[in-house]
């Protein structure tokens, strides 16, 4: 953990370098998902509610997904830009160095002018925590704590899977940005909107859906069961694949070198 | 310790072909080629050796390397070192190694060196007062205190390779691989490195294992040389050996006045000048002194000075030998 700081700090320098970069690149982000808010504001000022949803309630989900995204982009931005990583030869480096490969990967490089998304998901919470009409009890607390939190490793498994499709192939990776971007865009909407195949598909496969449809039920007092308030942690089943299909293809890897 | 034993690799290439159709077809069935970057490579290193290994473009030296380091597997054959198998013991196995790739730099960019130089201590979880020690010998030795403050992105070359060098020797390794380190370097960083080299060798005793085009690095620094071509290892000796398979030729570069010598068998012109000739000489068929005798006796003499082949010369008549 010390030496996650450590690095931590060194790329926290390394970006202070630019600081005209970095505002800007912040700035960047923010306005791209302030757009994505204002569609959602002008949807619902001519709808009022989405399947039974409110404006404030939908601002939850968005808030949630919104920051479990950005926590995850600025965290585990070494996964993101791993096709790169493996280009110039820096990942031979990772692997002469006594540390978990993972873990190299996930310090070396973290991006925070994503900071912009971050900052805007507080904010939407400050408005949509008070508006939601939800009764903000500890086990409600506790639920959105865990979409948050499963929500950005969920993520960083996508990460994972996408820096490990780059052992096989630097070609047509833009597809797993479907389940990345695609995720955060249209998980401002509960999933339960895009129809039944939809969700099924981000409930079994990708678990997109039980880190915010079914937990956002459970906020709302829709479904009282405590199973909807621990979907997000059973979701984190869906990283064993992930680190495993990493390994598979590590393992390609270190027998062809490319 | 390293010992290597029949270790085999073969990398599987696919074609590619130009062409529209051809592409799509490659879409469905590819077309293999397999190259034998190794064949059978067998070699042991004792602790504390300086080994050169040479060999041309595409020979096989980063594939050895990276086996060696356990960054890759290879398909057959036993890698020892220090009684593991790098790619099995990974982590262990990294912990006594030091790596510098010529190429590519280990430092953050953006960042003074002494940061990145910190966050390696505490990657290898090196001890405060031996990275004190070590940080204070590899400063003063490389002469790469002043700039230690400086981000890696302002150094020169040969500032930045000091520093690449100091880094991989933080964590006191026991063997150090040197991927083409001297890439690009002028000759004061060049002579610098090499010096520090010897002297981590004789003092540490350090195994240090070396990848150069260079000639006068093998010749500055190491006693023994590996020459690999197309994946299997040629030579396996000293400079002497070398210079044995290479032939004994010699180059005589003689001055005169007034008419030229004659020319004798065994020797043969390679330059001639008014007043100058550059000759190559056979000492099998006749002896050096001899040719000078010969020389003397028939014109007057300015000047004579007598060279055996450069070493790039000797690897360059080996790589002819062998065809590669």
């Amino acid at each position: 953990m010390q030496l996650y700081i450590n690095y931590f700090a060194i790329n926290l320098k390394s970006q202070m370098q630019y600081k005209v970069a970095f505002f800007l690149l912040t700035l960047g982000n923010f306005l791209t998902s302030f757009v994505t808010l204002a569609g959602v504001w002008f949807m619902l000022s001519r709808f009022n509610e989405v399947e039974g949803f409110t404006f404030s309630q939908i601002m939850l989900c968005f808030a949630s997904m919104l920051m479990a995204f950005s926590l995850a982009e600025g965290l585990a931005r070494g996964f993101d830009t791993f096709p790169r990583m493996l280009g110039n030869g820096e990942f031979d480096r990772v692997l002469v160095r006594p540390r978990g490969i993972v873990f190299q990967v996930l310090a070396s490089k973290m991006e925070f002018s994503r900071l912009g998304r971050l900052v805007q998901s507080v904010a939407v919470f400050c408005y949509a925590i008070p508006n939601s009409g939800v009764i903000w009890t500890w086990d409600k607390t506790l639920t959105l704590c865990l979409m948050v939190l499963c929500g950005s490793l969920i993520f960083f498994g996508l990460f994972v899977v996408y820096a490990a499709f780059s052992f096989f192939t630097v070609e047509g990776l833009e597809f797993m940005n479907i389940l990345t971007d695609g995720g955060r865009e249209f998980g401002r909407y509960p999933f339960s909107v895009y129809g039944r195949g939809v969700l099924k598909f981000l409930t079994y496969v990708i678990p997109l859906a039980l880190f915010q449809y079914y937990p956002l039920l459970y906020l709302l007092g829709r479904e009282q069961s405590k199973l909807y308030m621990a979907m997000p942690v059973i979701a984190l089943i869906f990283l064993i694949p992930c680190y495993l299909f990493f390994r598979f293809g590590l393992r390609r890897y270190k027998s062809t070198g490319s | 310790m390293i010992a290597l034993q029949n270790i085999n690799k073969i990398f599987r290439v696919a074609k590619r072909q130009a062409g529209f159709g051809r592409a799509v077809k490659a879409l469905f069935s590819r077309e293999y080629e397999f190259v034998h970057a190794l064949n059978d490579i067998s070699f042991t290193i004792a602790n504390g050796e300086m080994v050169g290994y040479i060999g041309p473009n595409g020979a096989g030296k980063s594939t050895t390397i990276k086996i060696m380091c356990g960054i890759l597997t290879p398909d057959s054959g036993v890698c020892d070192i220090n009684g593991r198998t790098p790619w099995r013991d990974r982590v262990a196995h990294v912990r006594e190694i030091g790596v510098v790739f010529g190429q590519r730099s280990q430092l953050w960019w953006d960042v003074p060196v002494i940061d990145s130089f910190e966050l390696i201590r505490d990657i290898y979880k090196v001890e405060d007062r031996l990275y004190k020690t070590n940080l204070d010998e590899l400063t003063a030795l490389l002469g790469i205190f002043e700039i230690l403050k400086t981000p890696a992105r302002s150094l020169s070359l040969g500032q930045r390779m000091r520093c690449e060098i100091a880094a991989s020797l933080l964590h006191s390794p026991q063997i150090l691989f040197l991927d083409e380190p001297m890439i690009g370097l002028d000759a004061v960083s060049k002579i610098a490195v090499r010096q520090f080299i010897k002297k981590l060798n004789r003092e540490r005793g350090t195994t240090v294992i070396l990848t150069t085009h260079d000639m006068q690095d093998i010749e500055a620094l190491t006693e023994r040389i590996l020459l690999i071509g197309k994946g299997q290892i040629l030579l396996d000796g000293g400079l002497d050996e070398l210079k044995r398979h290479a032939g004994q030729r010699r180059t005589l570069i003689i001055e005169y006045n007034g008419d030229a010598p004659e020319i004798r068998e065994g020797m043969s012109v390679n330059e001639a000048k008014e007043g100058r000739l550059v000759i190559t000489l056979d000492p099998a068929i006749m002896a050096v002194s001899d040719a000078i005798a010969h020389i003397a006796a028939n014109t007057e003499l300015n000047d004579v000075s007598v060279s055996g082949a450069s070493v790039e010369e000797m690897v360059a008549a080996l790589y002819r030998e062998y065809r590669i």
